[in-house]
């Protein structure tokens, strides 16, 4: 297995160890005092040459002469003749025969094209010197002439195939330019104008990034037609060189472009380009170059290519990442602490023993886990004697962190849908010493029905693999859109189980950390082998976004300094704005594997009624103004907007029965807003009491109140949204205001909606423009009694709007979402 | 394997009893989806022996009266499973009977696993290096090597 050290040994035989390269005698035998030569087989034709290389490799490194004949070098003639010996003596180690002459091992790369003329130099020296018999001469003569020849009879000679291969490039390389260029323009006739010109500027600005082209041809972009062409045989050089060159252009584009040529000619290009240097499915590398900058967009791709550094982990409980480093070093593995932000982390460079197979590993004093799987951990921060649910644990380097941080108090239910991997799980935590855990094999789903009320809770979900290509190139190409959707699902469905296992009230927790190991924004599905991480954009935030909408929860900082933010828009979607508290982490920019973190609280355990897909087409009811940026601003309300969310919420499903009879409406409105009035006091006391910025359990409460009357007034319009305006109105103005219940009423949504907007702008620009289309047909259906209602609050609003308004600027996207109806309010 | 020692009986009972708290939580989990709760020692054969599995070490070694070092050239042999030679044993703690229950440790106190003394103290002193003087019973490198069937 290892190199033999002992020099004095030789490999004789037919077989192939006496032709193999020759080991670390070798090497030795110039220091050792040389042994009479014996009697060997003569080495093959390779040998010899790889011989002479070896010997010559350092004396000749500017090798000039390529003629065969046979030079006479005074430095070469005793290693010709030693070469020759070597050569025929067809063994490992004949050490007579490596005299002290014999420079360097091998020559350097550079005049690999030229060993083979100064093999058959030596050859033919060897011919001039008679010290091994003619048999050798005859055998040697022919060499140059059959070199190609022998190269591919000999397999497994000492020369190896890699080196046989190196050398073809190498000489292929030599006439590679102008024969490519030839094979160009007979390939492809159109362009035969563009390689000739392509040719220097490529070169040029290749050397020179900044030397634009002024004068002479700028790179031209190929014409469309020779895209199908590359794909018979593309030469990654030639497109490693156009990636480089379109990036250039396209960073500046105004000054480089090539008149007639599209950006989205020059973007499509560079997609196929890195497809195909890159093995990329068309699908991902779209998204990757939706996600990324172009400069970043290459980074990625390069560091997608190497496998990460290997991290590891030190188990406090049993040692410490001193003594630890030390054991390791002794053992001869090349180490550094991971970096500021990890008090347990070891960075391995390289090493002489297997890691993974060290008696410390055995013995459970470290575990191998990456940088970034180390992270959601340290973002929830479990305490001691708190009951942690972590609901994808498999392997179980993360269960065994929050272990060791909890110092095993307490209680971790560790759990996995893989019952392949939980028997990993079963193993690490023995080997580590984890004795607080509690190891099922549920799907995460059924999570709080099997056992709830955790005070923390950990969802590292089941992802795309996007972030760690690096570990699987597979993901490269088989991932496409489907993928990603069923992945969201999945990891939809899975987080929101994962918050219902939170309880809010917990006295130290109500926390919950969801990370994904894909860059991607959306979810995606993938069995994994490996913990992938998530990179996606449609996987992260949207499915953070859809959390946000649908419980009572809310974002918090994750106690991360590093790392990128989370998205807040992307393209045409926007999301919550706390979403900046999200972390996202990239194999180029941290050298870690892709990751994303998002961190909420839970402030109520109840669940919000939850809006039947209506919301998303909701039906449009009056033109209410109060309704209308309600309805708009109902599918994006933020957890944090709890008393507008709930109060939104009411309205929409108010909204989304447009038809129902009117009477009822009206015979409701009496009843409404007595009953609004009534419970007004008690939910405005509670609601202003606790600030706008807060979830917490008042809002709750609001909401449980509100909610009863939201159902039996699912029929009513005006006299609902009218009372339940008032009440948002009362609740930003802290006096409850009994008189004009109309017009406070009317005003407060207006209020509602100028506050929430500013926080929740996003959304609402693309939603409320849909509701507002829906709005606007279906305003004939209105019965006059409603627009009557709808017109006396308009009237005295104007003149109250002001005074409400000198409170909290109204926010100008505002306008853009709010109905017609609207705009006119807030514009006076 | 070996019947337990009066110490590592009451050891182990010590140990499961702080497990409760645990134990009650899991109990909402059926029986079928559990896989673990804290940690296992042993089994239970179908003849009602019990086997002691890698998995007590932590445990019982602190609580070892009889402690066999071996040697750092002899730690790989024994992590994949041979039996220590005489060649490869460092120390020996005084007076340990034949077939008395051991627990292995390298030179740098770190428990290995378990064995078997296959000959007294005295008799090792006596035997020829190539002469087996523990029995392999569990050892820490089961864990790589039988991560299937840990538990």
């Amino acid at each position: 297995m290892g190199r033999k050290l002992d020099p004095t040994k030789e490999k004789r035989g037919p077989g192939r160890k006496a032709r193999k390269q020759k080991g670390a005698e070798t090497e030795l035998v110039r220091f050792l005092p040389a042994v009479s030569d014996e009697n060997s087989k003569r080495l093959s034709s390779r040998a010899r040459k790889r011989a002479a290389k070896r010997r010559l490799g350092s004396v000749e490194a500017p090798k000039t002469n390529k003629s065969p004949e046979a030079k006479p070098l005074p430095g070469k003639l005793p290693k010709g003749i030693s070469a020759g010996a070597v050569q025929t003596a067809g063994k490992k180690g004949p050490q007579s025969l490596f005299n002290a002459p014999r420079g360097k091992k091998r020559p350097a790369p550079g005049s690999d094209e030229e060993e083979e003329e100064e093999d058959s130099e030596e050859d033919g020296m060897v011919n001039h010197g008679d010290l091994w018999g003619s048999e050798d001469d005859a055998d040697t003569v022919d060499d140059y002439g059959a070199d190609s020849n022998s190269e591919d009879e000999e397999e497994g000679e000492a020369l190896l195939p890699i080196e046989r291969a190196a050398r073809k490039q190498k000489a292929r390389e030599a006439a590679a330019g102008i024969q490519w260029s030839e094979e160009e323009t007979e390939d492809e006739e159109e362009e035969k104008e563009v390689t000739p010109e392509s040719g220097p500027p490529k070169v040029e600005e290749a050397d020179g990034g900044l030397q634009i082209n002024v004068d002479e041809e700028p790179f031209v972009l190929p014409p469309a037609g020779e895209m199908e062409q590359d794909a018979q045989a593309p030469d990654l050089q030639r497109v490693h060189k156009r990636i480089q060159d379109i990036v250039g252009i396209l960073r500046d584009f105004g000054a480089q472009r090539e008149e007639g040529r599209s950006r989205s000619e020059y973007l499509n290009r560079l997609k196929k380009d890195l497809a195909i240097y890159y093995s990329y499915g068309d699908f991902l590398l779209g998204k990757l170059m939706d996600l990324f900058p172009l400069s970043e967009l290459v980074e990625f791709l390069e560091a997608n290519e190497v496998p990460r550094p290997v991290t590891l982990r030190t188990n406090t409980l049993k040692t410490r990442r001193r003594d630890l480093a030390q054991a390791l070093i002794n053992r001869g593995v090349n180490l550094d602490p991971l970096g500021k932000w990890s008090k347990t982390g070891l960075v391995v460079y390289d090493s002489s023993v297997p890691i993974g197979a060290t008696p410390e590993y055995l013995a459970g004093h470290y575990m191998l886990q990456g940088a970034s799987s180390m992270l959601p951990v340290m973002a929830l921060a479990p305490q001691e004697h708190e009951r942690i649910l972590d609901m994808c644990c498999a392997p179980g380097g993360k269960t065994s962190y929050m272990a060791q941080l909890m110092k095993n108090t307490g209680v971790i239910l560790a759990n996995d849908a893989n019952a392949e991997r939980l028997k990993s799980v079963v193993g690490n935590l023995h080997r580590l010493g984890v004795t607080n855990t509690i190891i099922s094999h549920y799907d995460g789903r059924q999570f709080p029905k099997v056992v709830g009320g955790f005070d923390r809770v950990l969802l590292d979900a089941p992802c795309s693999g996007t972030g760690v290509i690096s570990k699987d190139p597979a993901v490269k190409t088989n991932k496409d859109e489907k993928d990603i959707l069923r992945c969201a699902h999945l990891q939809k469905e899975l987080l929101l189980s994962a918050i219902d296992s939170v309880n809010a009230t917990s006295k130290t927790g109500g926390y919950l950390v969801y990370c994904t190991c894909s860059i991607t924004l959306q979810l995606c599905f993938f069995l994994r082998s490996l913990s992938s991480p998530h990179i996606q954009v449609e996987e992260n935030e949207w499915v953070v976004d859809y959390a946000l909408k649908k419980r009572n929860v809310r974002l918090v900082p994750t106690g991360l300094d590093f790392g990128q933010e989370g998205f807040t828009r992307f393209r045409e979607r926007r999301f919550h704005p706390s979403l900046r508290s999200t972390r996202r982490f990239y194999p180029h920019t941290h050298n870690m594997d892709g990751f994303f973190i998002a961190k909420f609280k839970k402030f109520s355990n109840s669940i919000p009624q939850s809006q039947t897909g209506n919301s998303e087409t909701a039906t449009p009811t009056n033109v209410d103004l109060p309704q209308v940026i309600p309805k708009s601003e109902n599918s994006s309300q933020p957890a944090k907007k709890a008393k507008g969310a709930a109060k939104t919420k009411q309205q929409l499903q108010k909204q989304q029965h447009p038809k129902k009879a009117s009477f009822q409406k009206l015979n409701g409105i009496s009843k409404g807003a007595d009953s609004e009035l009534s419970t007004v006091p008690s939910v405005t006391k509670t609601q202003a009491s606790s600030s706008f910025q807060d979830s917490s359990q008042p809002a709750g409460k609001a909401e449980g109140i509100r909610e009863p009357k939201v159902t039996g007034k699912l029929k009513q319009r005006s006299p609902k949204l009218q009372s339940s305006k008032k009440v948002a109105f009362l609740r930003q103005n802290a006096p409850p205001k009994g008189t004009d219940t109309q017009t406070p009423a009317v005003l407060s949504p207006s209020k509602t909606q100028a506050t929430l907007k500013p926080k929740d702008h996003h959304q609402p620009l693309g939603r409320a423009k849909g509701v507002e289309k829906q709005q606007l047909p279906e305003q004939p259906f209105e019965k006059a009694a409603f627009q009557k209602q709808n017109d006396t609050p308009k009237g005295p609003q104007p003149p109250t709007v002001s005074p409400i308004r000198s409170s909290r600027p109204p926010p100008a996207k505002r306008k853009k979402s709010q109905s017609r109806g609207n705009s006119q309010l807030l514009l006076s | 394997m070996r019947p337990l020692t009066e110490e590592e009986t009451r050891v182990m009972f010590e140990k499961i009893a702080k497990y409760e708290k645990i134990m009650k939580l899991a109990a909402n989990i059926s029986g079928d989806k559990l896989v673990s709760l804290g940690t296992c020692f042993g089994k239970f054969t179908k003849t009602h022996k019990f086997r002691l599995h890698v998995t007590a070490l932590d445990y019982l070694a602190p609580y070892a009266k009889y402690k066999v070092w071996i040697k750092p050239g002899a730690e790989q042999s024994f992590l994949y499973g041979n039996h220590v030679l005489k060649s490869g044993l460092g120390r020996i703690t005084e007076n340990t009977s034949q077939y008395q229950g051991v627990v292995v440790y390298s030179m740098a106190d770190i428990p290995l696993g378990f064995g078997v003394a296959a000959k007294s103290t005295q008799d090792c002193r006596k035997v020829d290096p190539m002469a087996i003087v523990v029995f392999h019973q569990a050892d820490i490198g089961e864990y790589v090597r039988h991560e299937e069937t840990l538990t």
